[in-house]
């Protein structure tokens, strides 16, 4: 047992009214949820590290209920998801690919359903380094109009033995999609692919 | 709203441990961020009342969802700051047009008080540029403890046509203040300086 010591906590949240087009009639929100947690981890090499996924549960739970109020509290009005992390540079890249799993399945657990595997990005990285974390539909992943990214941050966070958590969803398509593909009303949601 | 907004975005930021130390309870710190098209980027214009009736428009919107953001009374938030980013075809004086003449009653309104002087800070910048928010204590300018700064930024602004305007609010000064001076609890809060 690790006990999960948060140094920081971000939510950020955007409400997209147009890019340069026509106003949408519903605007775009996205948000995500970042939480700056030790890396029990970091500075030494260590075997077995699968054990942490589980301590990491509640607080990906925790992030996606966030996440899920800062959309406005609806949980089938969210449309996309994302996850991600940037591990501090006494960190590797695996401690990061600790998050894959209780990340995901904090998110299906906030969203009832959700077919589509969660689309993440990880990197090791000093203070202020920045992650696009990727977006994509949370039951298809093959619908172009969610295919989007976020870019997240915090200026003083990773320190070198820290790892910067994200989680991401959005309520929609980006502002002015239109460049075809499968759409979000042709979904059959069996596969989590179409 | 005199002005078009493209984007709204809010920040709530939330420190927990700081040097080590359990921060109890957490500071919260909310920015309220407007991403708007500049009327006047790309030429001279001498009169800039437009923008300065933006200003009123996004005080009192920017502080309510900040204040929105942390789930607090606004009576109870403690600090505040205000800044502006101008994109390349902008001019500084287009952020003192959104920032100094009528943006800080609405924010005040919000807030309950105000006596102090609300701490700003402007510059022009292109896409992505860091913004940094002076904070201040809202009653008491001299409030040692409150002086603090909070670092914000869109990705995908600001264009060069557009400003970025920002509005924070907090539920407390530095996590773990010790460098003397005035105090929150030793405020008078009537000339706005001590």
């Amino acid at each position: 047992m690790t006990e999960i010591r948060v140094r920081k906590r971000l939510l950020i949240v955007e409400d997209i009214f147009h890019e340069g087009g026509p106003i949408a009639a519903t605007p775009l929100k996205r948000a995500a949820a970042l939480a700056v947690i030790a890396n029990p981890f970091a500075g030494r090499y260590v075997e077995e590290i699968a054990y942490f996924m589980k301590e990491l549960e509640p607080l990906g739970l925790y992030m996606a209920n966030r996440l899920v109020a800062a959309l406005g509290g609806d949980p089938t009005k969210v449309e996309g998801y994302g996850k991600g992390a940037i591990v501090g540079s006494a960190g590797e890249l695996e401690h990061g690919a600790l998050w894959h799993v209780p990340g995901g399945y904090a998110m299906r657990g906030a969203l009832g359903e959700a077919k589509a595997i969660v689309a993440s990005a990880k990197k090791v990285g000093g203070p202020g380094a920045r992650l696009d974390v990727p977006i994509t539909h949370i039951n298809a992943s093959y619908v172009r109009s969610h295919f989007d990214a976020m870019e997240v941050g915090i200026n003083d966070s990773p320190r070198a033995d820290e790892i910067l958590l994200a989680l991401a969803m959005t309520t929609g398509a980006r502002v002015h999609a239109r460049v075809g593909g499968l759409k979000a009303s042709e979904v059959q949601g069996k596969d989590g692919l179409r | 709203m005199s002005v078009k907004i493209r984007k709204l975005l809010t920040f709530v930021d939330e420190t927990l441990v700081e040097g080590g130390r359990e921060v109890s309870p957490p500071v919260r710190r909310a920015a309220a961020l407007a991403v708007i098209e500049n009327p006047f980027a790309g030429r001279y214009e001498v009169d800039l009342t437009v923008l300065i009736e933006a200003g009123a428009e996004l005080g009192e919107l920017l502080s309510q969802r900040a204040v929105a953001a942390l789930g607090v009374p606004g009576e109870t938030c403690q600090s505040y700051g205000k800044a502006a980013l101008v994109g390349e075809n902008g001019e500084l004086e287009h952020a003192a047009a959104l920032l100094h003449p009528k943006m800080g009653t609405p924010v005040r309104k919000t807030l309950g008080k105000g006596a102090a002087l609300i701490p700003s800070s402007k510059k022009r910048g292109g896409i992505g540029a860091e913004l940094d928010i002076p904070l201040g204590h809202k009653d008491a300018a001299y409030v040692r403890s409150h002086f603090d700064g909070m670092q914000v930024s869109v990705p995908d602004a600001p264009r060069a046509n557009e400003i970025v305007v920002a509005v924070a609010v907090t539920t407390g000064g530095r996590p773990l203040p010790r460098v003397g001076g005035l105090k929150h609890e030793e405020a008078e809060g009537k000339d706005g300086l001590r």
